[in-house]
């Protein structure tokens, strides 16, 4: 039922939402579209009272500018006929921010609160100022002798939902992939599990979004996603455990 | 004033005992008149605003033309752009907003406009700006130190503020969090003073509702920053030990949490916000009053609402840090109570935009600030929606947009708020009128501007771009927009000409601006009923009765438009 809701609204929204993120930064994830009929229906609802505001602040501005022998009208604001025009807007912001709040939550708790079986689980190591990352290998196992270490790469297979495990070494860091519409920050002394489904082919940035020090302008990795086939390859030739491409 | 009765006789042997000639120092540099007070902390935060205008060039000349060096500075490094950009952050909000707006004109209006001739606690005032001078000389200090100054970003998030063998400013990262911790310290014992002067010292007759709405919102502005800036001392405490004894507290090797740093910081840190909207949106409502020459629309409902805000804001501050690691289920909750405060805010700016309803609207300098601060605030306030909820804050979280959106509320708060009030009172400051061209100049180049830097900076980060980037070329997908970032740098050189505008203007007027009169703009706070500038001890023929509130403007029957408040009932209005 409350899904039902929630694609009903997100269907009206996710053109608009294509054309205000999705044209910028690519489609990347499973989750990015929902984002983006999010950013879509907030845009579309806040956007609506702001232009009706302005509306009325310069048509007042222009209505009741300074004229000779036209005094001010006197009205204390308390009155029933006036009130109306603030608390009609009240009850309307009310109910567009349970909307917005029932939205919100919606996808929230799909990207960030809820973690969907894995078919693989990579593991991200944060540390100033780079990425190290461990990829399982051809036994989809982390921590057996066929890992993949890289730094500053990520190889990813399209289509398959991953699980993260965010760690970082040293302060706080933040694992950020925007054509993914991912975000989390990276914690010394704790391991951080979140998921995600990449679905467009393609090579993206990583960027660190937690300031973390001096070379935190310069702490940026790719993303790399493959097509089954490439990804089979890839990992067919680095499975000799060492530290692979760069 | 002749009418005045028994209750004032007291309440004016009292203003004359603080009057006497003084030295030089004892005028100017260790003065306990709140006037001086006050113009010490306005000139204090306008030399602070240029070293934090000078920072804020400095690094967007770095990204718009990345590793060239920089006229009147050099070549910028990384951990002098991370310096850069924390120390503007940190010098804009609390030695620019807060000494302008509450410490400058809460010193200088609280006294005038409730008819006392001075602040309750003299002494603690002027201690409150000798130890905010120290701050600011601390903090100026702390770039000139071996290692150089703080670039760990205004929030200082540990472990990197916590440990100089990570962000290797050992001593740059002490000063700046002893220079905050003694600001802090500063504004306690103002605010002390704000909200004790206004409920004791009001003129007699001078009810609740009759405050101007300027004054209240300053009192409450000060009562959430001493509700709020307990649990952030605590926490500088523990950092200062964790950076200089080598505790433990936000270091999780030792057991220490750094997640809790964020949650003692973000519960002062989102209240603060309110500490200076408000303050700013005083100064507006009394703008528009006088100008629309109208009452405030419904002053209590404004009342309620910034009471509201003030107490919803100590219930939002987890919206900083939806994916700092925190729970995902409290996302949830604090994404609901970040929407509830979006009702008493958008409430708040309706019955501004109402006031003008009926109105007979002037558009002096004064005004056009005030109708642009909530122009540009409604901007700020719209994009915080995006941010608010939960969903879209996953990818909006610490991008350009956040950037933007925070400096259309800070910018509209700080610099068009300052404008607007010091526009505006001027006049009753140096006894003389500001040219109303050259304002208008100012005007008009500083907020076309102003739109010009940040609209693209919305663009930037809707388009994934993180802040605190020293150099965006090192970014594959975004080094492509760099144009859009050199036109947010161009329209920021033109904003900072245009200020020039101001400082000339602000210096000529005082020597060859038209003599001001007692009350020029023909407004209806007591503050007008005295000489501008006001001497010591405010009125020296003895303090002001209050009769009304303070925006009975164009009162129908009456011949002039406006009716002070100390002008007695059924007499003609003074001049």
């Amino acid at each position: 039922m409350l899904q039902g809701i929630y694609d009903f609204i997100k269907g009206i929204f996710e053109p608009l939402g294509n054309y205000l993120i999705g044209s910028q930064v690519p489609v990347g994830s499973s989750f990015a579209g929902d984002i983006d009929a999010l950013i879509a229906l907030v845009a579309f609802l806040v956007g609506f009272w702001a232009l009706l505001a302005y509306a009325a602040f310069f048509f007042l501005i222009f209505r009741y500018r300074e004229r000779d022998g036209q005094r001010a009208k006197y009205v204390t604001g308390e009155e029933k006929n006036l009130k109306r025009w603030i608390s009609y807007p009240h009850a309307a912001i009310i109910v567009c921010d349970l909307v917005i709040v029932f939205m919100a939550i919606m996808v929230w708790y799909d990207i960030k609160q809820r973690l969907p079986e894995a078919d693989s689980t990579v593991r991200v190591v944060a540390q100033q100022w780079a990425w190290n990352f461990v990829h399982p290998g051809a036994d989809n196992q982390l921590d057996t002798e066929d890992d993949i270490n890289t730094f500053n790469e990520l190889h990813v297979e399209q289509g398959k939902t991953y699980h993260y495990e965010l760690i970082s070494k040293d302060v706080l860091h933040d694992f950020s992939v925007p054509v993914f519409r991912l975000k989390q920050d990276a914690i010394p002394g704790r391991v951080l599990k979140g998921w995600f489904q990449p679905t467009k082919p393609g090579a993206y940035d990583i960027q660190c979004a937690e300031m973390c020090g001096i070379g935190h302008g310069i702490m940026g990795a790719r993303i790399i996603v493959e097509t089954p086939e490439e990804h089979a390859a890839w990992v067919s030739q680095n499975s000799t455990g060492k530290l692979a491409s760069r | 004033m002749a009418e005045a009765g028994t209750v004032t006789e007291t309440h004016a042997a009292r203003a004359h005992a603080a009057h006497h000639e003084a030295s030089f120092w004892s005028k100017y540099v260790f003065s306990t008149d709140h006037k001086m007070i006050a113009m010490q902390y306005m000139f204090t935060g306008i030399v602070m605003a240029l070293i934090g205008g000078y920072m804020s060039y400095v690094f967007r000349m770095q990204l718009a033309f990345p590793g060239e060096s920089v006229p009147f500075y050099g070549v910028v490094t990384q951990g002098e752009y991370n310096s850069l950009v924390t120390n503007h952050g940190t010098i804009m909000i609390f030695w620019v907003a807060m000494p302008m707006l509450i410490a400058a004109f809460g010193n200088y209006l609280i006294p005038l406009m409730i008819g006392a001739d001075d602040m309750v606690f003299p002494r603690i005032n002027r201690l409150s700006y000798q130890i905010f001078l120290i701050s600011a000389i601390v903090l100026i200090a702390s770039f000139f130190v071996p290692g150089g100054g703080f670039g760990g970003a205004w929030t200082a998030y540990p472990p990197l503020s916590a440990s100089a063998e990570y962000n290797l400013t050992p001593l740059g990262s002490t000063l700046w969090l002893v220079a905050v911790a003694l600001e802090f310290v500063a504004f306690l014992l103002g605010g002390i003073n704000f909200i004790t002067t206004l409920m004791n010292s009001r003129a007699p007759g001078m009810k609740m509702h009759d405050i101007p709405m300027v004054l209240w919102m300053i009192v409450i502005a000060s009562i959430l920053f001493m509700a709020s800036v307990g649990p952030l001392i605590a926490g500088a405490v523990m950092l200062f030990m964790d950076q200089v004894v080598g505790t433990g507290y936000f270091d999780p090797d030792r057991g220490g949490d750094p997640i809790l740093w964020q949650h003692l910081f973000w519960f002062f840190g989102h209240p603060e916000v309110y500490v200076v909207l408000l303050p700013a949106m005083g100064i507006v409502a009394d703008i528009i009053a006088t100008f629309a020459r109208k009452k405030l629309f419904n002053y209590k409902l404004i009342l309620y609402t910034a009471f509201a805000t003030g107490i919803i804001s100590f219930f939002v501050w987890a919206h900083h840090q939806f994916v700092a690691g925190i729970d995902p289920r409290m996302a949830n909750v604090f994404t609901i109570t970040t929407l509830i405060i979006s009702i008493p805010i958008a409430e708040m700016v309706f019955l501004y935009i109402a006031t003008l309803y009926g109105g007979s609207i002037r558009l002096t300098t004064p005004m056009l600030w005030a109708l642009a601060f909530i122009a540009e605030f409604i901007i700020g306030g719209i994009t915080g929606i995006f941010l608010g909820a939960s969903g879209s804050d996953i990818y909006f979280h610490d991008t350009y947009f956040v950037l933007a959106h925070f400096h259309y509320t800070f910018f509209p708060i700080a610099i068009i708020g300052f404008f607007a009030g010091v526009t505006y009172w001027f006049p009753k400051m140096f006894g003389k009128m500001m040219d109303e061209r050259l304002g208008k100049i100012h005007f008009w180049g500083t907020i076309i501007a102003f739109n010009f830097i940040f609209i693209p900076l919305f663009v930037l980060g809707a388009a994934g771009q993180h802040r605190r980037i020293y150099n965006f070329q090192n970014f594959p997908d975004l080094a492509g927009l760099q144009d859009l970032r050199v036109l947010a740098t161009s329209a920021l050189l033109v904003m900072l000409l245009f200020q020039a505008v101001f400082l000339f203007n602000f210096v000529m007027s005082l020597i060859k601006g038209k003599p001001a009169g007692k009350n020029p703009w023909k407004a209806n706070t007591l503050e007008w009923t005295t000489e501008s500038p006001p001497p010591h001890g405010n009125w020296p023929e003895g303090l002001p009765n209050c009769y009304r509130g303070p925006y009975e403007y164009s009162v129908p029957g009456r011949e002039e438009d406006y009716w002070p408040q100390n002008v007695p009932p059924d007499t003609a209005p003074a001049e």
